[in-house]
């Protein structure tokens, strides 16, 4: 009784028709680790309940789609690959590719996709899109997996050498991208509480950027100009890039484009979860 | 109840909540650019209706329209109130779902709120894993939840089933499960919204037990929300009654459910029954047409009789008509019935008679009674002639409580038995 007296008094939650739009209530969010956790597990495990092959799509989905890449891009356009052998070109770009994709795109629908969970009870709302990323981040680590055992045959041939010591970059890479995919995904979600247009259009532009980021292609492959800058601009270009140094020892590394693009991306990050945590306030009224 | 600021669980002050009527935002993009483009020329809007000026665009609809309340720690309060009165509204906010419109809401201690039962719960998802889910949901951390496990199996029943993926759980056992789970909750604060309406008549019980051990003995505080009065009754000691987004009553259970029933018909002595439609069922041979309270007034007291004559017209001659009388709460809870004594009558005729009905053993408080007018048949059956639901209010009180104490009709009943008796 006297603990529960005390509780009374420990917990105090002020709810006020005033929105604080500095407040990103981040505290809040760690207290609710587990649910995140959790979060992520219950996506795993509700994708592969009921399927066949379950897990092994992880790794038939990169295959097949790197495969159809070498024979579209590298077999009938005959794109540079910077003499890298196409197989672990492409299978490393998708492998980043998608994971930035997947920020984006699972994260877009955060709103609309869990109305039904939102509208009943409480609980940060960030802890969905967060949930969302590591999720991408563990698909992604299963597909490393892949390119590591690809990349393994390639360098004990020595026809890929990667460099090593940049590897210790990968994570920063990986933070990097997850942000700003994280911060894209919620201000889409955030619209498409009003527009439903968006979440048609968001996947089509999702594909739509990949092409505007060197994933298919080398950027050394644009040589110098505008269009390059242009990619440059991309935010997403220069940590792709710094990956592909890495992993396959090749890559067009700026270190200018690659702060600005972390600025940008800690810009997106945070307006994002501003917007997000605005909207999160009374989007069960207009879903 | 007490005074005592530091008491407080929650304080809600001027709190309102508006919805935008028709279809919000129109959905897409595009219609909300046109309208942007056409305001931006200064030409007339293309997607507002015709007949409608700028106006239509504040058409708002207010769900809670300023509330202000105070619960107290360690009370069970329940709220009440038509369809669409605000209380999912207000419990909504509470819970921090949507956000208020206007005012300001404190509140002291951690909410468990269950609006629905098995609030993301996942078919694919055994028992177990959804009880982890939905313990991290409602905001316990991992380590709490296996503490909290066993008991939490124990009092949802499904033991056998618990590593079964609750897709192929009953609903009855998908509510039990979900139910343990918020109620092994550490909040101070339990907010549930009509929650126990499933689940078999045991486990209602054993929830209503489980909610009211939470309220008296652990001291927390309970918010629920029924349109099932007994529950209230059982579960709650104070009461909120909700109506069109104001709180029109606040205090006692059984004041509040008859303010909320509004069957609180007006004391009348003379009660005209001239003008009603009849009920399909009934023959309509005979029409009740007026009742008059022959006491001194509505108000009665305690062992004193009720008394009041019935002018019916007949429309068709009947043998053995008899009238019978059941004596109700104003919620409709029957208190009891009698019968009277066959009359004869015939066509065309209108008859005025009196009766005295026996109240003695009729706890203080508000009645209505409701009078049949049936004709027993050959076969053992009833017809019925004419049905009036609500014929009369009055209220039996006594100047001299019965030993002193003030009944109370939530524990006691509405029967006054006659006195207990030694036998010599």
């Amino acid at each position: 009784m006297s603990s529960l007296q005390s509780n009374y008094e420990k917990y105090h939650t002020h709810i006020s028709s005033k929105h604080k739009w500095f407040d990103l209530k981040l505290k809040e969010v760690w207290q609710y680790k587990d649910l995140i956790w959790l979060f992520t597990k219950r996506s795993f495990v509700i994708t592969y309940k009921q399927t066949v092959l379950g897990p092994a799509w992880l790794f038939i989905n990169p295959i097949l789609t790197s495969l159809i890449y070498t024979f579209v891009f590298g077999g009938i356009a005959k794109m540079s690959t910077d003499g890298l052998p196409q197989i672990v070109f492409y299978l490393t770009s998708t492998a980043i590719w998608t994971y930035f994709a997947g920020c984006v795109n699972k994260n877009a629908t955060t709103f609309t996709a869990n109305a039904g969970v939102f509208g009943k009870v409480y609980f940060p709302r960030l802890t969905m899109p967060i949930s969302n990323v590591l999720g991408s981040l563990i698909q992604f680590g299963i597909q490393f997996i892949l390119v590591l055992g690809v990349l393994t045959y390639f360098v004990i041939t020595g026809e890929v050498h990667p460099n090593w010591w940049a590897f210790s970059l990968i994570p920063l890479v990986l933070v990097h991208l997850g942000m700003m995919g994280m911060g894209f995904g919620i201000i889409v979600s955030s619209m498409t509480t009003k527009y439903r247009d968006l979440t048609v259009l968001i996947t089509f532009g999702v594909q739509l950027w990949m092409y505007a980021t060197p994933i298919v292609y080398p950027l050394s492959q644009l040589g110098e100009g505008t269009l390059k800058t242009l990619l440059m601009i991309n935010p997403v270009t220069m940590p792709v890039e710094v990956f592909r140094y890495a992993v396959l020892g090749q890559g067009t590394i700026n270190y200018l484009f690659l702060a600005i693009s972390w600025i940008f991306t800690l810009l997106v990050l945070v307006f994002g979860i501003m917007i997000f945590n605005k909207v999160e306030r009374t989007f069960m009224d207009t879903v | 109840m007490s005074d005592n600021k530091n008491d407080i669980a929650i304080k809600v002050s001027g709190v309102k909540k508006m919805y935008k009527l028709g279809q919000i935002g129109g959905g897409t993009l595009q219609a909300d650019l046109q309208s942007w483009w056409a305001r931006v020329r200064g030409k007339e809007d293309p997607n507002s209706k015709i007949g409608e000026g700028e106006r239509s665009h504040g058409k708002t609809f207010m769900a809670l329209n300023g509330i202000d309340l105070t619960i107290y720690q360690g009370e069970a309060v329940g709220i009440i109130g038509s369809n669409g009165a605000g209380k999912s509204t207000l419990l909504k906010l509470l819970s921090k779902v949507t956000a208020p419109t206007e005012g300001e809401i404190d509140i002291y201690g951690r909410i468990a709120s269950m609006l629905e039962v098995g609030t993301g719960f996942n078919p694919e998802m055994t028992g177990r894993e959804n009880v982890y889910l939905n313990g991290a949901i409602l905001g316990m951390t991992k380590a709490e939840i296996d503490a909290k496990m066993e008991d939490i199996i124990e009092f949802s029943e499904v033991r056998d089933f618990i590593d079964t993926p609750v897709k192929r759980y009953s609903s009855g056992m998908f509510v039990k499960l979900a139910f343990s789970v918020a109620a092994h909750l550490d909040s101070e604060i339990m907010i549930m919204d009509e929650v126990l309406a499933v689940g078999d008549m045991a486990f209602q019980k054993k929830c209503l037990t489980k909610m009211r051990e939470a309220a008296k003995e652990d001291g927390r505080t309970v918010l629920y929300v029924s349109h099932n009065m007994n529950t209230i009754r059982q579960l709650c000691d104070r009461c909120i009654v909700l109506d069109k987004g104001k709180v029109i009553f606040e205090g006692g259970v059984e004041e509040a459910i008859e303010i909320y029933l509004g069957d609180i018909k007006e004391k009348l002595m003379h009660n005209d029954f001239t003008k009603r439609e009849h009920d399909p069922w009934i023959t309509a041979d005979i029409k009740i047409l007026y009742l008059d309270v022959l006491n001194n007034s509505n108000n009665i007291q305690f062992g004193e009789k009720f008394e009041f004559s019935l002018e019916y017209e007949c429309n068709k001659s009947i043998k053995n008509l008899c009238f019978r009388i059941t004596v109700l709460k104003p919620d409709r809870t029957p208190v009891g019935t009698t019968t009277s004594t066959s009359f004869e009558c015939t066509e065309g005729e209108t008859y005025k008679r009196s009766f005295v009905l026996d109240t003695t053993q009729i706890a203080p408080g508000d009645y209505i009674f409701q009078i049949v007018a049936f004709e027993p048949d050959n076969i053992g059956n009833q017809i019925r002639h004419d049905y009036v639901p609500k014929a009369v209010a009055f209220s039996i009180y006594n100047k001299d409580q019965l030993h002193n104490f003030v009944w109370d009709s939530r524990s006691w009943g509405f029967h006054v038995m006659p006195e207990l008796k030694e036998i010599k």
